[in-house]
């Protein structure tokens, strides 16, 4: 019992590191240089909450990646495939189960979107810890192979995909009630839109809470920190390694859900086309940090969908602009993670 | 670093050099195999004979196409296999070249001088761009160039559709070429060896020799001091900082050099297809096919890029048909008509892809050398 006590004071005495505050402030700042820009205060709020749901969905994708690059120094090409494979692992689901998503039911409807959520992350969950041992293992520690191997990885992913679901774009219906808007006012805000930030925010928090508060945490942090160290205290690293490569596996299927549920089309492309995104994403958040990847989602989404409203033609490269101007002024992201 | 030498590069044994023509057009890095050597041979004594081996426009396209994708490869085994870093921007600076001069064709009409200023600005414009990738990017590492050049690849792909003012949007620009290269110019007025010699065939020479031409300035390059750094940052980055080379500068330079080459490529593309569109030179599929190639071939042997666009042009053309054949074969059978339906020809080069990075880092060439050896 007095170890507890003694822990407790030396927690307090321990130097603390500091939260970097600049690139948080970064996000309300953004929102609110652009109030006066767009004008009308409620088609402000209407872009915001379209572009907090956008950046939700890109971190859900996005997640993985970083964390499997934080601990692994793994930079996986070929995890576009899990978010389409994610994606395609709903229709196991849409199709006996139909009936649900005709039916004029909230619980119903979200009940669907959850099971869907829970079939994709199982679905990509194994897909992901094959990859890893088929594909990925035998060239831990090589980047150069990495990138090789994983982008033949994804090709063979997604010609499978066309073999097993065919060629053709599927189009998938987003359930009855999270259809249409609501109104409050002028302001307009999509359901499914909300229902998207509240998953983004729930899996961020249970993120934060799992990194920061639980042992499994705390080892996948000091193993970001020194895998070799962790090793040597006794901890199985690698298994440590697959884990997290099929977490992260299985947060790109999520996010591969809430993406398809979006874009209400099946494509085997749709993941390597939104990461582009996530790799823009995760170099601006800092390569390994989650917290760096929430903000730069967000601040990409904002900045696109401001940019989109006020010059669309500029949009379509605005986030290569922002990447740009974040690596001007710190060259290794928002969050560097230390080590490497 | 005497342990890690690979068999694809052998340590370049200076009492082998004979001096000669042949030596230094080929800057002293012969094949080094003799099955590789005949490869090598027939493969450039068919480009150069296939307008009189061959009739019909099948087989000298399909030539055409080889040479082009020769000087892409070769450019990006520059970036790949001398330099050790992944570009997915090589599309983009082919398409550019393409662009360019469709652009100046259409709008400045078909004039050599339009060629000149197209190839030119797009020269400027990718070296500039892959210039300011490469500072922005290597600086800190050099996995960031690989997903910087993703991103940027696909933002300028969107806007090459987008302003479609400019570069005809999804449709693509069609143009006329100077006069000399068309089909209508005879040259002679008697044919040779029963073929005509018309416009289409000086065409046809243009590409083949430009696209020669580069390739061995690429081989001079790759084999130059500077090439040399190239691989020292390759196989020990930090080491040839500590030696006093400029790590960013040199992968930077050698990203520019590779942009320029693929910039010429695009253009001879343009030139031979008289069209130029986002599916002939900047999609993503595209580059996919230049990362087959050379791995398939053999990442920084140069070698390979023959070998590996050769190879693989042929088996898009004619591979399929095969395909196709065997896939009606077996129709009845569940999912296996889909697995070897021609369109599914990317799963099983995907496969070989994989297999090719563990097992034969050399690629084909890697493999015919050790034999040799």
């Amino acid at each position: 019992m007095s170890d507890m006590t003694a822990d407790a004071t030396t927690a307090a005495e321990l130097p603390r590191t500091k939260t970097d505050w600049v690139p948080l402030a970064l996000v309300p700042a953004l929102a609110l240089l652009a109030l006066p820009f767009v004008g009308e205060p409620s088609t402000w709020v209407t872009l915001t909450v379209a572009g907090l749901a956008m950046g939700m969905m890109i971190f859900l994708m996005a997640s993985g990646l970083t964390l499997v690059f934080g601990l692994m120094d793994i930079i996986n090409f070929g995890h576009g495939v899990f978010i389409s494979l994610g994606a395609y692992a709903t229709l196991l689901v849409l199709g006996p189960l139909a009936g649900w998503a005709q039916a004029d039911s909230v619980g119903l409807n979200l009940a669907l979107l959850l099971l869907c959520i829970l079939v994709a992350m199982a679905v990509t969950g194994v897909v992901g810890a094959v990859f890893e041992r088929v594909i990925v293992r035998p060239v831990y520690g090589s980047h150069l192979k990495q990138i090789l191997v994983t982008m033949g990885g994804l090709i063979v992913a997604e010609q499978a995909i066309h073999a097993i679901w065919g060629a053709s774009p599927i189009p998938i219906p987003l359930p009855e009630t999270l259809r249409g808007a609501f109104v409050l006012g002028d302001i307009v805000m999509e359901r499914y839109r909300v229902v998207a930030v509240a998953v983004g925010l729930t899996v961020f928090v249970a993120m934060q809470l799992m990194l920061n508060r639980t042992r499994i945490g705390l080892l996948i942090r000091a193993g970001v920190e020194n895998p070799e160290m962790v090793e040597a205290l006794g901890y199985r690293i690698k298994r440590l390694f697959v884990s997290v490569f099929v977490a992260g596996s299985a947060l790109a299927g999520l996010g591969g859900v809430m993406w398809a549920f979006y874009r209400q089309t099946l494509t085997a492309g749709m993941g390597m086309e939104v990461m582009v995104l996530v790799f823009i994403v995760i170099i601006i958040g800092g390569l390994g940090s989650v917290g760096g990847c929430f903000v730069g989602s967000i601040l990409v989404a904002l900045v696109a969908n401001y940019v989109g409203f006020l010059a669309p033609k500029l949009a379509l490269i605005s986030n290569i602009l922002v990447m740009a101007l974040v690596l001007i002024w710190r060259p290794q992201g928002l969050f560097p993670v230390a080590r490497r | 670093m005497t342990a890690t030498s690979a068999p694809t590069n052998i340590p370049f044994d200076e009492t082998k050099v004979r001096s000669g023509v042949l030596q230094s057009l080929l800057s002293s890095d012969p094949p080094r195999s003799r099955v590789l050597s005949l490869i090598l041979v027939a493969i450039l004594f068919l480009l150069a004979a296939t307008p009189f081996l061959f009739s019909g426009s099948q087989p000298l396209s399909t030539a055409a196409k080889i040479c082009v994708f020769i000087v892409l490869v070769a450019s990006y085994d520059l970036l790949l296999g001398y330099s050790g870093i992944v570009s997915f921007a090589h599309t983009m600076f082919f398409g550019i070249g393409g662009y360019g001069v469709a652009i100046a064709l259409e709008r400045l009409g078909a004039a050599w001088t339009s060629v000149g200023i197209g190839l030119l600005a797009a020269l400027a414009l990718s070296a500039a761009l892959a210039a300011a990738i490469g500072l922005l990017s290597l600086r800190v590492r050099a996995i960031f160039f690989s997903m910087i050049t993703l991103a940027v690849a696909s933002a300028m792909a969107v806007l090459a559709s987008q302003l479609s003012e400019i570069t005809g949007g999804e449709d693509g620009l069609s143009f006329q070429l100077p006069p000399a290269l068309r089909p209508a110019f005879r040259l002679l007025s008697e044919p040779v060896f029963g073929t005509a010699v018309n416009g289409r065939l000086l065409a046809y020479y243009l590409v083949f020799f430009v696209s020669l031409g580069v390739f061995l300035l690429l081989l001079r390059v790759v084999n130059s001091p500077f090439g040399r750094v190239l691989q020292a940052i390759r196989e020990n980055e930090f080491r040839a900082e500590a030696l006093g080379y400029r790590v960013v500068a040199y992968r930077t330079a050698a990203s520019v050099i590779s942009a320029l080459a693929a910039t010429v490529a695009g253009a001879l593309m343009a030139l031979w297809l008289r069209y130029n569109g986002p599916d002939t030179t900047l999609s993503f599929s595209i580059m996919i096919d230049i990362l087959l190639m050379v791995v398939i071939g053999g990442m920084g042997t140069m070698y390979g890029a023959v070998i590996g666009a050769a190879l693989f042009v042929l088996a898009q053309s004619y591979l399929q048909v095969l395909m196709e054949a065997g896939s009606s074969a077996v129709a009845g059978v569940p999912i296996l008509p889909n697995l070897i339906h021609p369109d599914r020809w990317l799963l099983w080069l995907g496969a070989l892809f994989i297999v090719s990075v563990y097992a034969f880092p050399g690629g084909i060439v890697g493999r015919l050398r050790q034999r040799g050896n």
